[in-house]
């Protein structure tokens, strides 16, 4: 019993080393989000490329679909932009942009330039949608269903690996889902 | 003459330090309706973490994000929000992230509570040390082997 005693100091120590270890091992910058599950949050902006054309959320189409948060500013969206072109060639969902904290002459300019692989991008000059969405930082991607619920952030580029691993088996599920409750509403 | 160097030296290090903090913090040109509204909205960016720059409060840092949250957090004091309005609207959108005061909550019992139980541990234990009766090693006889050890060291003195 008493040396069971002596021991406990070492146990403590070790376990509390396992615990710092694994910390080490964490990335800081994932945060979870406070909107999974929640509806997206209404929003009417201009768009980047028509000054004059008010976007509000009844322009997203019904599908699923993807909010891309992007700037000129960010290099990591550059990065990203011709994959998210190759995305957009796609009719399992459809992509819409959020132009965060950005000029929009540079922003229509990079999109006649690099390709506009949007549905419209809403020019959130204030940032008013993006601290509603919780944005920290570009680029930032939403998936959003059918139901306009926020089913995932993923904040970082987009690359074919990032989609295998993070997005593909959640928009095929989300499709699972959708097709199972057209279904059981067709037969009722 | 080693000493005094050194001395400077510490004194340049910190006034570099110091000026150099005034010269990064934001300056927001934002005019407040009266003395408490400006206490408030400065006391919620000194509570908020800046979610981009995870070690700077929104009071501390520069990058665009922290700012827009500055403005939000003006916007809703102008329209006369509540404080804890406030907190709950970051919360909602960031998480319990934002604070640098987390919120008691089940998840959260052992922040707020594990100093405090360590410390009633510790007391126990130093009350069961010092309660503990002193072994009277000094009061026993000897054995008979003792007392002849001690003859034998006496006799070889």
């Amino acid at each position: 019993m008493g040396k069971l005693i002596r021991l406990i100091p070492l146990i403590l120590f070790i376990a509390l080393g396992a615990i710092l270890f694994r910390g080490l091992s964490l990335n800081p910058t994932e945060l979870p989000s406070a909107l999974i599950g929640k509806k997206f949050p209404e929003f009417s902006l201009h768009s980047v490329l028509n000054a004059e054309r008010t976007v509000t959320t009844a322009d997203f189409k019904s599908g699923i679909k993807l909010v891309n948060v992007w700037g000129t500013w960010c290099p990591s969206c550059r990065y990203e932009h011709e994959y998210l072109n190759e995305l957009s060639q796609t009719n399992r969902f459809t992509i819409y942009g959020l132009n965060y904290d950005d000029q929009r002459v540079d922003a229509a300019k990079w999109l006649t330039e690099l390709g506009n692989p949007y549905q419209f991008s809403a020019f959130d000059e204030e940032g008013k949608l993006s601290v509603n969405l919780g944005v920290y930082a570009a680029p930032e991607t939403f998936v959003v269903d059918h139901s306009n619920i926020i089913r995932k952030r993923y904040a970082g580029p987009l690359t074919p690996q990032v989609w295998q691993n993070e997005f593909e088996p959640l928009i095929a599920q989300i499709e699972a889902e959708f097709l199972a409750s057209s279904t059981s509403k067709g037969s009722q | 003459m080693m000493f005094s160097k050194l001395l400077i030296a510490a004194c340049l290090a910190t006034v570099t330090l110091f000026s150099s903090s005034v010269l990064a913090s934001p300056v927001d040109t934002y005019v407040f309706k009266d003395k408490v509204t400006e206490i408030r909205f400065n006391a919620l960016n000194k509570e908020l973490r800046c979610p981009k720059c995870q070690n700077q409060n929104l009071a501390d840092s520069n990058s665009p994000i922290a700012a827009d949250l500055r403005r939000e957090v003006y916007d809703m004091l102008q329209q006369g929000k509540a404080d804890m309005e406030i907190v709950d609207f970051m919360v909602s959108r960031y998480g319990e992230f934002v604070l640098y005061r987390p919120r008691v909550s089940s998840l959260t019992y052992l922040l707020w509570y594990g100093p405090a139980g360590l410390l009633f541990i510790g007391v126990i234990v130093v009350v069961i040390i010092l309660r503990r009766k002193p072994v009277k090693n000094a009061q026993k006889p000897l054995s008979n082997d003792q007392k002849n050890k001690l003859d034998q060291i006496l006799k070889h003195k």
